[in-house]
């Protein structure tokens, strides 16, 4: 029943572009990139609370792999080498950073996606002498949009499985208290990779998938850090622990900032910053968690519901 | 009888103290031993080496004659050790159930589905939670999540359990069910290792004692003897003159 549903779901979803012409497949094509981002920046930094702003870094790392391979290999292939530099990447950060605690981890991921960023540069500058870089792909916003609802269907239902597996009882239990997880036989460095990995790859499929839609691409473009900030506010008011909670923030976050951005240009970056810090501040568990504590507080005519403790330090 | 856990000079160091210096214990399989010594004599710093939540500074630890000196908590659990917290650890935003379920589930048995359902079932039943199985564990009083530790800590069905304190904090009825629960599980043949404060619980249950001062061992042996030794005498007063 479950999946009868969700495959008339999906066969909605994608005969909307046939509907909606040129301008909202574009905006459709944004609109599966952003849950998609946000699905999957959750997958990992919703049970183990770890903030990433490193999502562009993948994001756009995917981008660059298409920018440079799209006329020497097949595009399935460029979408595959994408999916493997992404993980590799992923694989090293992972190694370096997980044992990073809090504030840390938020810094060496912001930093990160300005690294790769002027990394590439240095290397166009320098060793290819060509800054800017073409992608000529006989792919329609419409062909876009399409991989992206697959990508964005399979990351739900990667999530839906965790979920449901040994894994993620695990990442609720390192949500919750590593002291513990690790004192009850859970691998916490080992989980936290496997779930980063995962993450980041999808994350830069994604890059790689939109790519086509930019033509002219050049660092400063597929780079810039709004994707990581838009991400992380989809993703957390929405809610990170819940499996639709950022397909939930997604969407009317998505359409929010497409408003913001074209009637107010130039405050835009200020709009999303207050934005950003409202959600952590106000929300951090989420728009649906919000609401249902608000609905249980209706039903018992109190409010008992108890308040999530910090995370403490170890023992 | 064979050995279950062996420390050679264990020392824990923290900058400039030391706060376990040189402990060699051994303790058989089927033995509960309990481990005495003033405040601050280093009691959950060695529980914290045996555990793996602390590495060493010097010496080796030896867990069913396996070397696991400086081995990660994960795999001391996984070789069938499992501990209590001095402060209580609970997972607030699980179940009782989900609790209990986690070191079965990641435990030396990685038990799933059917048998980690009944595993479960019956670590509850033990300490008394059954009825209350899914309710979520931020919710519970102190004692509960004292009771709720225990069943956790005993899910792995662990060969050695180490138990900081678990008794502290509890009033005098709760205090005799708690002593109540440990002879039960003594019964069983588990290797139990206690820190404990409260000298009626130590010789009701442990043949055998560990004293530590200053973060050594100052005496090792049975109990009523041990509790009468001048040296433990003088430990325990030179606290009370502080
Ligand atoms: N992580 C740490 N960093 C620095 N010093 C520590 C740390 N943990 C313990 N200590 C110090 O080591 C010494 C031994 O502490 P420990 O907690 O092992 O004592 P204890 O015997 O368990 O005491 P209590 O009966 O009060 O629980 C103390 O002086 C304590 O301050
Ligand atoms: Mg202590």
């Amino acid at each position: 029943m479950m999946y009868i549903l969700s495959a008339l779901g999906l066969a909605a979803l994608a005969v909307l572009p046939m509907v909606f012409g040129d301008y909202g497949t574009g905006m459709l094509v944004g609109l599966a990139g952003y849950v998609t981002l946000a699905t999957s920046w959750a997958m990992f930094s919703g049970p183990t609370r770890y903030i990433s702003l490193a999502t562009v870094a993948f994001f756009g790392v995917g981008a660059y792999t298409v920018a440079v391979l799209n006329e020497v290999l097949p595009y399935p292939l460029v979408l595959l080498a994408a999916a493997g530099i992404g993980a590799t990447m992923a694989l090293l950060v992972g190694l370096s950073t997980l044992r990073l605690a809090g504030i840390y981890f938020v810094i060496f991921t912001f930093g990160l996606a300005e690294l790769v960023r002027q990394l590439i540069t240095w290397f166009e500058v320098n060793v290819t002498g060509t800054l800017g870089r073409y992608i000529f792909l006989d792919l329609e916003a419409k062909h876009i949009y399409w991989q992206l609802l697959a990508l964005g269907a399979a990351t739900l239902a990667l999530s839906a499985w965790i979920r449901r597996s040994r894994l993620g009882l695990a990442l609720r239990v390192i949500g919750d208290d590593e002291t513990v997880a690790a004192h009850s036989g859970i691998n916490l460095a080992r989980t936290k990779l496997v779930l980063f990995v995962a993450s980041s790859t999808i994350i830069t499929l994604v890059g790689a998938i939109q790519a086509p839609r930019w033509v002219y691409v050049e660092p400063s473009i597929v780079f810039n850090p709004t994707v990581s900030f838009l991400t992380v506010i989809m993703a957390l008011l929405g809610g990170a622990t819940r499996l639709w909670g950022p397909l939930c923030g997604a969407v009317p976050l998505f359409l929010l900032f497409e408003w913001l951005s074209a009637r107010f240009p130039d405050h835009f970056s200020i709009l999303l910053g207050l934005m950003f810090m409202a959600v952590v501040y106000a929300l951090p568990d989420g728009v649906l968690a919000a609401l249902e504590r608000f609905r249980h507080r209706g039903k018992e005519g109190n409010g008992t519901s108890a308040p999530k403790p910090a995370k403490e330090a170890n023992a | 009888m064979s050995v279950l856990l062996e420390t050679q000079g264990l020392t824990k160091r923290f900058g400039g103290l030391t706060a376990v210096n040189g402990v060699s214990l051994t303790v058989k399989r089927g033995e509960v031993l309990g481990l005495l010594g003033p405040n601050g004599s280093g009691k959950t710093t060695l529980m914290n080496l045996i555990s793996g939540a602390l590495k060493s500074s010097e010496g080796a630890l030896l867990i069913a004659g396996k070397d696991m000196t400086g081995a990660p908590p994960h795999r001391i659990a996984k070789s069938g050790v499992a501990r209590t917290f001095q402060l209580v650890k609970i997972l607030p935003s699980l179940t009782l159930e989900e609790n209990v379920m986690v070191p079965a589930a990641f435990g030396p048995d990685r038990l799933w589905g059917r048998a980690l359902k009944t595993q479960v079932a019956e670590c509850l039943d033990m300490v008394g939670l059954h009825a209350r199985a899914g309710q979520q564990a931020s919710e519970l009083t102190y004692i509960d999540q004292k009771r709720l530790e225990l069943a956790r800590a005993l899910a792995s069905a662990p060969k050695l359990l180490l138990l900081d304190e678990w008794l502290a904090g509890l009033n005098p009825t709760e205090l005799h069910e708690g002593i109540r629960l440990i002879r039960e599980l003594e019964q069983t043949g588990i290797t139990i290792i206690m820190v404990e404060h409260i000298m009626d619980a130590v010789r009701a249950l442990c043949p055998r004692c560990a004293v530590m001062n200053s973060g050594t061992l100052i005496a090792d042996g049975a109990t009523n003897e041990v509790l009468s030794d001048p040296h433990v005498v003088a430990a325990y007063l030179g606290e009370e003159d502080a």
